[in-house]
């Protein structure tokens, strides 16, 4: 059987078996066999704890109060969702979110252009802008706060004295903006890393073509650069978000949640109802909401992801 | 000065300003972990300082120092070795015994990744509790494993396709069996993408914090658990903690470097090429 040697072999998904030769009929044994393990343990990964979350969010139950059990009903959501806290976590929640997207997609859409074009010592200078990406959160989030933010000694508070502004207390007075800042610090290198990644697929003829009919710059990335970027930038979108939904370690280092609420989280509210306070009906509850919200942004990634497969 | 030589040398400005300004707070501590600690909290900050190992000789000789780092040694690596066993024979029947389920079955996969790990903390807590894996190595090794197995196996799979056919059939005409095709043809071939994708799944162990810190306390506590204890006011030695942080981040930064094109591929399942 001849085959031309040129990739036919990418993505021919659906192919039926019998582009095998001939033979491999028992296949699908093999595939079971193959795969099975993987399968399994990811499918136990996943039911049992979705399940076991599905199950307590509908009891009473409390690690330290053994007397409270029972089947609760709805008791969990309606307690969860009446209270106010849920509803400022929840709004923290999309604050972090939207406004970290924001900084990091845009961020690095132009540092990606940037970053892209010629100039002396490119390498070195690309592999110190996506480092903060390989940093752990907790060092990163406890260097930011210790030595840059720190009200007394910090870099920062230097600066605003020798420049003869006001020092800021940043965990104290804006806490949240404080976790944005880091967190976007971590994240816009990732959104650098794979924009730049996309950018260098780019068509230099095309960039070329439209230069020689007179347009500027401007005109070429909006009607260029940003087009060709489109898919990219709606992965890094959604990979993003999947991730930021439920930060915790950045804030659990930082400001623990507070002052008050001020800092808090879907992920670190849940943190305190499920291993602070016990509440394990209460915290489970809040991790479907959590479930439910990640499956949404979830739904759209995975079509993208599919429809990439299919191309 | 010719215009586009004017043009390269801001760009450089630029470009280079921004990246000294994105990766001062590693420079900074970087430095820190040289200082002593009353240079370490000095205003106006101390540029230059006679550099001191001493912030590093108290970190190791604090005996539990070495303890975390070896709990995040044998974690990462650990649970990457699993996943890379149980992914590959997956990944090998994903791209050369191909069916109609195999796209759903990989974008199944993928979808388990979706899962916010909070919420299944509740449970995963108390079955580990119930099972004795809370703060110990194999819990987290187990949980590690299973939180990167769908990249893993995405990534060996995107590999394995690019492998022609035709070599693994030439060699099960010279009769190799499907254990022989794998060992010695395709592993061979394949091991640098094999090996991008167990640094990968290192990169992602090693700076996992979630589970770490809420599954460990102190004995199989990890890096990322450790440099969390820096946290509490008390703790706050910045040499030390500038030091320790150092040490926690530098071989994965070295692996990140190495690895990033890979690692495009397998943080975006190929959207991304």
């Amino acid at each position: 059987m001849i085959r031309p040697h040129f990739p036919t072999c990418f993505l021919q998904w659906g192919t039926p078996m019998r582009e095998r030769t001939s033979g491999r009929t028992v296949g699908g044994f093999r595939n079971l066999f193959l795969q099975g393990p993987a399968v399994t343990l990811l499918l136990l990964w996943m039911l049992v704890p979705l399940g076991m979350t599905l199950w307590f969010s509908f009891q009473r139950y409390n690690l330290i109060n053994p007397m409270i059990s029972g089947f609760a009903g709805w008791d969990n959501y309606t307690y969860l969702l009446t209270d106010p806290a849920l509803w400022t976590a929840m709004g923290n929640t999309l604050l972090l979110v939207g406004w970290v997207l924001a900084i990091s997609v845009i961020g690095g859409t132009l540092l990606a252009v940037l970053f892209q074009q010629e100039f002396f010592g490119r390498g070195i200078a690309r592999l110190l802008v996506i480092a903060p990406f390989f940093v752990m959160p907790t060092v990163g989030a406890l260097v930011w706060k210790n030595m840059l933010m720190h009200p007394v000694n910090g870099v920062f508070a230097w600066l605003s004295n020798l420049l003869g502004l006001p020092v800021i207390d940043w965990f104290s007075s804006m806490p949240l903006t404080s976790i944005i800042i880091i967190v976007s610090w971590q994240w816009m290198p990732f959104a650098l890393l794979i924009l730049l990644t996309a950018i260098q697929s780019l068509d230099d003829d095309q960039v070329e073509a439209a230069r020689m009919d007179g347009a500027g710059p401007l005109a070429i990335f909006w009607f260029i650069t940003l087009p060709h970027l489109k898919r990219a930038i709606s992965v890094v979108i959604m990979i993003e978000m999947i991730f930021l939904l439920t930060i915790f370690a950045e804030i659990f280092v930082t400001t623990s949640g507070g002052p008050g609420l001020a800092s808090t989280n879907l992920a670190y509210f849940i943190y305190i109802r499920a291993l602070l306070d016990f509440d394990v009906g209460g915290a489970s509850a809040g991790g479907v909401i959590a479930i439910i919200l990640a499956n949404i942004v979830a739904i759209f990634l995975i079509r993208t992801v599919a429809k990439n497969l299919e191309t | 000065m010719n215009p586009t030589m004017t043009k390269k040398l801001l760009l450089t400005l630029l470009a280079w300003g921004i990246a000294l300004i994105v990766f001062f707070p590693i420079f900074w501590m970087v430095l820190t972990g040289f200082k002593t600690e009353g240079e370490a909290v000095a205003t106006p900050p101390s540029l230059f300082f006679e550099p001191t190992l001493a912030g590093y000789h108290e970190v190791m000789a604090r005996a539990d120092y070495l303890k975390f780092a070896l709990n995040s040694i044998v974690i990462s690596f650990g649970s990457t070795l699993l996943a890379l066993i149980v992914a590959i024979p997956s990944a090998y029947s994903m791209a050369f015994l191909p069916t109609k389920r195999t796209q759903g079955t990989l974008l199944w996969m993928l979808s388990t990744k979706m899962l916010p790990p909070v919420g299944v903390l509740m449970p995963v807590y108390l079955l580990f509790r119930d099972m004795g894996l809370l703060d110990s190595q194999l819990g987290l090794t187990i949980v590690y494993m299973l939180m990167n197995l769908p990249i893993v196996v995405w990534m060996l799979y995107t590999f394995f396709k690019d492998i022609p056919k035709d070599i693994l059939e030439a060699g099960r005409m010279d009769g190799a069996g499907t254990l022989q095709e794998v060992l010695y043809l395709l592993l061979p071939l394949t091991l640098p993408g094999i090996a991008s994708t167990g640094l990968l799944s290192v990169i992602l162990s090693w700076n996992e914090a979630f589970w770490s810190l809420n599954l460990t306390t102190s004995d199989a506590a990890p890096l990322t658990a450790f440099i969390a204890s820096f946290s509490s006011p008390e703790g706050l030695f910045w040499a030390k903690l500038s030091a320790a942080s150092t040490l926690a981040i530098a071989p994965i930064l070295i692996f990140g470097w190495m690895t990033q094109k890979q690692m495009v591929r397998g943080l975006t399942f190929g959207a991304v090429k």
